[in-house]
């Protein structure tokens, strides 16, 4: 196992990783974690390195963590967004990532709205590329994340009941966790509104639910997915309301969570919606401890692509 | 049309002969005197070229080719699309309305054809909107288009959501003895659809286009072509259901054909895994159940048909994020080669189905008495190597576009020439020059 | 790709010899109370497995047991982004407060100082020690850095071409210590 060596000059999802690389890389966030718990929180090892945020769709979370990832390895950082890129100005993607690599930048972060974004920029460029979500496709460092947390909270994957609630149709939280996690052995289930639930995953292996007491049942962690407002159109469900009492976890539902499962959320939470307010904070809640450990996923992710940036 | 200058007479020797029109499949000899069909016997100084091992076949029709021009110049013009047209093998085409400006008016036809006369290398026959500025809402001048010279109309592209405009059309239409091309799509279904719904767009994040979107408006045209007794044809079928729908309303008499596209013969949606936006197209690529299906179809001649959706796309337009790339990939230079490959030299058609689909079949939608090789006819004609194996690259290709498909892929089948009204436009033939 | 022994320099009975040696320099080095301060890190991974070996000497040579703990220099290192690919990182474990603390580093093999230099910007991201000394079995030579070890327990002038490995048995079998060509990829 400790043979193994890190060769990804991009993470653009976890599909394309082996379970080995996925270990690799939660065995190297632990002592990333560590870091973070020193006086000292920072480490020069992407010193003289430098990283650009381009968040062609808005984020605040993912940005923050990435961010600060960034500053904790000592690289050099540029925030851009679409509004501020020339994308607004009618530049093709390509072309404004060409642009950002002639200055010299090591990695380009990026979440895009368009799924497989990153594969065509990681296809057409030289620098490094991190997906901090694409569309509808993969989250990947969210998805490391939560399994890091998993694997904290329970010491393994192999065997674990995991459910994951929500709008699937349109996640990319869903995917990365999804494929992840069936790789590491994990049993998955995937429930929501059944118009937001794709079938076709029941070929991968994951059990299709629609019905959330089947779901949460035998579950050791279940993750809900964020409703996204803005996203939803009319026709998938009737409204938030209705949505809250038939897929959300309240004190009615949370009677089918086992006292001993994680509770967890990639935020931000709509309050009463996925989740009721007790339930976010209570004991089972592994929230704000997901939100920590991304820090250390992501300064993981960042040190292994800059590790393997082909020089020549 | 563009013409060399030299009329020869040329007999074309030792060839193997297929014309489904006719029932001929024999190795005979071809005359060809001041541009049309004779009797080789009878011709004074022919230049004889001897074509033994391969195919000649009547001109190949395409009935689904984008042009783009007037309006999109940088994807495509007449000269460069016909010239890709005359190299894949063609001799006539019908173009698509979906230029800027449409061809919803007499004045646009004219337009075409003007610039065909001048810089077409094959036969360019028009077809006209179905409704004006294909908006699905008002009848375009059906009329005035017939008389302007388009041989079909259709709103490809868009699909007449408004079904009793579009039972008034296939009534009206039957008056001008033009057939109705239909896009099928029903366009709440398919709203911000990338990829065929299924699998891979559940697992590549990617939003579906679901076959329902298709079969609603399959059905909707086979009910209203019943109603009105005139002749609906699909466009590019790419879900098996369609097939399905069409066979049982050709039992029923009910005037329905359909046409496939070479890439819903060869591909599948697997392609889209690695979001290479020269597979994405509209209607999308669909499973291998719908492929084998789609197969069946041109076996059992529910489909007869093929025709290639030429859609040029600029290097530019197709190098972006999935989502954002246009529909529609090139397929005039790689048809009858990737067709040859997948069909013929898999033993799902013989040559003469396989020729009849793109000769006989669209002549007779068309209702065009071309696609045949006749004595005293128009010498239209494809000469094809159907054993010669190569390697297709988009570099070659006469077009202006690039965004194929099938780029590197091996094939085998090679279109060696193409006559039209007795003319070499294009040649592989030694000693023979094209016309370009 | 399998590589021979080409020469040894210590058997099992040498290797011994040295780290009893080391263990002895170490414990004189620090009289008194100094010895109560003292702290090991070893190196990861074979410096580790080095210092393991020196606490049980250590503490049977004079009873006392120092505190132990690992440190990885992959975050340190000055070759990030220069290497085609990436070890996995080791566990940094230093369970106590190494403010005022007599630091022990401790490796199997000095040769070229950088991993010395990225292990003292690692120590002093923890605090400020009040000494750090240098504890190695084998120093081969070809110093790139101006860096030397406090205690060393066998000195050899190994040529450029060649690699020192050292063996321990509890992880290779054997304890063994031999150069070998460095492979050619």
């Amino acid at each position: 196992m400790t043979d193994m060596k890190w060769t990804r000059k991009d993470l653009i999802g976890l599909e394309d990783l082996s379970a080995d690389e996925i270990l690799f890389i939660l065995d190297t966030a632990e002592e990333f974690k560590k870091v973070n718990e020193r006086r000292v929180k920072k480490v020069p090892v992407l010193r003289g390195k430098t990283v650009i945020n381009f968040f062609v769709e808005p984020s605040t979370r993912t940005r923050a963590s990435f961010e600060l990832a960034e500053q904790r390895l000592s690289a050099d950082i540029v925030n851009m967004s679409a509004s501020s890129s020339s994308l607004s100005k009618g530049e093709t993607l390509l072309d404004t990532a060409k642009n950002i690599e002639a200055l010299q930048v090591d990695i380009i972060v990026m979440r895009h709205a368009a799924s497989g974004a990153h594969q065509f920029l990681a296809k057409n460029l030289r620098c490094g590329v991190i997906n901090a979500g694409d569309g509808a496709h993969e989250h990947p460092t969210q998805g490391l994340l939560d399994i890091f947390t998993i694997r904290q909270k329970k010491k393994k994957i192999k065997g674990l009941n995991i459910s994951i609630i929500g709008d699937i149709l349109h996640s990319r939280v869903a995917r990365s966790n999804i494929y992840a996690l069936l790789k590491l052995g994990a049993n998955v289930t995937i429930a929501g509104p059944p118009t937001l639930l794709p079938k076709q995953f029941e070929q991968i292996g994951v059990r299709v639910c629609d019905n959330l007491k089947d779901a949460v049942e035998n579950a050791d962690v279940v993750n809900l997915l964020r409703i996204q407002h803005e996203r939803q159109r009319a026709s998938y469900f009737p409204s938030i309301g209705e949505y809250a009492s038939v897929y959300g976890i309240n004190r009615e539902s949370i009677k089918y969570v086992k006292r001993d499962a994680l509770i967890m959320h990639p935020g931000p939470i709509n309050r009463g919606v996925e989740l009721e307010s007790e339930f976010a904070d209570g004991d089972q809640s592994v929230i704000l401890e997901q939100v920590t450990n991304g820090l250390a996923v992501r300064m993981a992710v960042l040190y292994l692509v800059a590790g393997c940036l082909k020089t020549n | 049309m563009v013409r060399s200058k030299e009329v020869y007479n040329y007999i074309l020797e030792k060839a193997r002969v297929i014309d489904p029109k006719n029932g001929i499949d024999e190795v005979r000899d071809i005359g060809i005197e001041n541009g049309v069909i004779a009797e080789p016997e009878k011709i004074s100084n022919a230049k004889i070229i001897n074509l033994e091992g391969l195919v000649i076949a009547p001109g190949f029709i395409d009935m689904h080719v984008h042009l783009r021009e007037p309006g999109g110049k940088d994807k495509e013009t007449i000269k460069t699309g016909t010239m890709a047209a005359a190299a894949g093998g063609f001799t006539t085409i019908v173009s698509m309305p979906n230029t800027n400006p449409l061809a919803d008016n007499p004045s646009v036809i004219e337009y075409i054809k003007s610039h065909c006369e001048l810089s077409a290398y094959v036969n360019v026959l028009p077809s006209g909107c179905i409704s004006k500025g294909s908006e699905g809402i008002e009848m375009s001048p059906i009329g005035g288009l017939k008389k302007a010279g388009i041989v079909a109309i259709t709103d490809d592209g868009k699909c007449v959501q408004n079904h009793e405009l579009m039972k008034h059309v296939l009534m009206y239409s039957k008056t001008f003895g033009l057939p109705v091309l239909d896009h099928c799509q029903d366009p709440y279904l398919a709203e911000g659809g990338l990829v065929s719904e299924g699998y891979w767009s559940s697992i590549k994040g990617l939003r579906g286009i679901p076959v329902a979107a298709e079969t609603i408006m399959v059905s909707r045209d086979i009910i209203l072509a019943e109603a009105a007794g005139w002749k609906v044809h699909i466009q590019h079928v790419s879900a098996g259901d369609s097939v399905d729908m069409i066979r049982e309303a050709q039992k029923k008499k009910i005037r329905v054909s359909a046409e496939v596209t070479p890439h819903h013969i060869a591909l599948t949606d697997e392609c889209i895994k690695d979001y290479d936006t020269n597979f994405k197209m509209n209607p999308p690529l669909r499973t291998e159940e719908d492929r084998q299906k789609l197969i069946k179809g041109l076996q059992d001649g529910t489909i007869s048909v093929i025709a290639t959706d030429h859609a040029p796309h600029t290097t530019t337009d197709k190098l972006v994020e999935f989502a954002y790339a246009p529909f529609g990939v090139i397929g005039l230079e790689t048809a009858v080669c990737v067709c040859l490959t997948e069909l013929y030299h898999k033993d799902l058609l013989s040559l003469t189905e396989l020729v009849s689909k793109f000769t006989v079949g669209p002549a007779s939608v068309l209702g065009l008495d071309i696609g045949s090789i006749e004595i005293g006819k128009k010498a239209d004609l494809t000469i094809f190597n159907p054993d010669e194996k190569y390697t297709i690259d988009s570099g070659k290709f006469y077009s202006k576009s690039r965004n194929t498909s099938f780029n590197g892929k091996e094939v085998k089948g090679r279109v060696i020439g193409t006559i039209i009204s007795g003319r070499f436009v294009f040649s592989q033939i030694d000693g023979i020059k094209g016309t370009f | 790709m399998e590589e021979k022994i080409e020469n040894r320099l210590m058997d099992a009975r040498a290797m011994e010899l040295a780290i009893e040696r080391l263990a002895s320099k170490i414990i004189e080095h620090f009289p008194g109370k100094e010895l109560k301060k003292m702290a090991f890190l070893g190196i990861q991974e074979r410096g580790t497995w080095l210092s393991e070996r020196l606490y049980k000497r250590v503490f049977a040579q004079s009873g006392n047991k120092p505190l132990i703990g690992t440190i990885d220099t992959s975050m340190y290192r000055d070759d990030i982004g220069l290497r085609k690919n990436l070890s996995r990182i080791l566990e940094t474990s230093i369970p106590f407060d190494v403010n005022d603390r007599n630091i022990v580093l401790i490796d199997d093999v000095l040769s070229s100082g950088r991993t010395i230099r990225a292990a003292l910007d690692a120590i002093t991201d923890y605090g400020r020690p009040k000494t750090i000394r240098l504890a190695v079995l084998v120093d081969r030579g070809s110093r790139e850095f101006p860096i030397a070890a406090d205690f060393i327990g066998m000195k050899y002038v190994v040529s450029e071409k060649e690699k020192v490995h050292v063996c321990f048995k509890e992880h290779d079998g054997e304890d063994i210590v031999y150069t070998k060509n460095r492979s050619e990829n």
